[in-house]
């Protein structure tokens, strides 16, 4: 069977959670180079795989799919029987991770990609980060870990006390927000959330691409 | 097996996607009264059921679960076997349906809701349109539906030649753009968009729950 392929770049954090998912569900995988500072995500020959132009998109066999958090539920569905089960052990819970997966792409990455876009992606671009645009997101972002607090107190992980696809988008855009943004506050100061993000970003196949 | 209860609000947009697919799947439900007007998603009693303060939330038998896309998918897995089949026949098809869940999600919602926020809610609370962010979204969603313009001149729906979820979640949202904000030309000047609407928003099982979409 041919090795799945990942369009996309080693440093754009949704390339890396896909690469994590199937490191997590040890499937071999070729990944084919985006050069997203030369604007190659832009020119038609990848517009013609993913018209969004944006990464990641990934070909395996007949089947061309893009939007990251589709592809890591694709994965997790066809290779259900190994590696690491993301999906829970019943109905319930999958709806669970279901749940948590749309928090964090509907109330988590919203401000918080706000603010890594601000601190991180406009300087180089050029321009100058709007630090109250950066301040309104925080305060965004700090309701939602409230919130996270308190679940994450009554659950190891998010969807219940099993790692699943709802843990791992988290990744990407938390790992910016501490270790680039100098936002690592927002995480070190609520106690549960910090266990939890000490947990997940530890996991040797997340670890690995940062090394 | 005692009907699935949707705690929310028959002019919330996430709470009639949830109405929609229910209505699809031919399962019995008791909506129960999250009176916005009145912020009765910001009381203990709500945050109790969803911390995020926000509706729907829906119960079936112990599980209580929040997040409309979530609900939906949930509601398409469990009842696979009756009603409309909203995630495609193989595991492929599904992945599409997931790809463009997502793109509804990330890529039409954001702006589409910014629009319908400006336009509908603002002023119902006192404030004034902000017209320039209108406009912004306005431009950013024309780019999107240019995509799906695209997408649907060679694809009946949006994840392929079946009616899934992907196409439902666009319902809601849409049918305020068009029939209360005044952008229908977003969608009319789309010929393949325009007819993908006709379609979706025509399906009685959304009729029936549209026609109850108003505040107050």
């Amino acid at each position: 069977m041919a090795a799945i392929k990942v369009h996309g770049y080693h440093a754009s954090t949704l390339t890396v959670m896909v690469l994590c998912c199937l490191n997590e569900k040890e499937v071999e995988y070729e990944l084919v180079l985006v050069d997203l500072p030369t604007g190659a995500h832009k020119k038609p020959e990848y517009l013609a795989l993913n018209p969004f132009g944006v990464v990641p998109t990934i070909q395996d066999g007949d089947l061309t799919l893009y939007e990251s958090r589709a592809i890591i539920r694709y994965l997790a569905k066809k290779f259900q029987g190994q590696g690491t089960n993301f999906l829970g052990s019943t109905l319930s819970e999958e709806a669970l991770v279901y749940q948590w997966c749309e928090v964090e792409g509907q109330s988590f990455n919203p401000p918080a990609f706000s603010i890594c876009t601000q601190i991180l992606n406009v300087p180089m671009r050029g321009g100058s980060t709007d630090e109250a645009a950066v301040e309104m997101n925080v305060e965004k972002l700090e309701k939602v870990l409230d919130i996270y607090e308190e679940r994450l107190s009554k659950s190891k992980y998010l969807a219940g006390d099993f790692f699943s696809l709802a843990d791992l988008q988290h990744l990407p855009c938390t790992h910016y927000l501490v270790n680039a943004c100098g936002k690592g506050d927002l995480i070190s100061s609520r106690k549960h959330v910090n266990a939890w993000w000490e947990d997940i970003s530890s996991r040797p196949t997340w670890k690995i691409n940062f090394t």
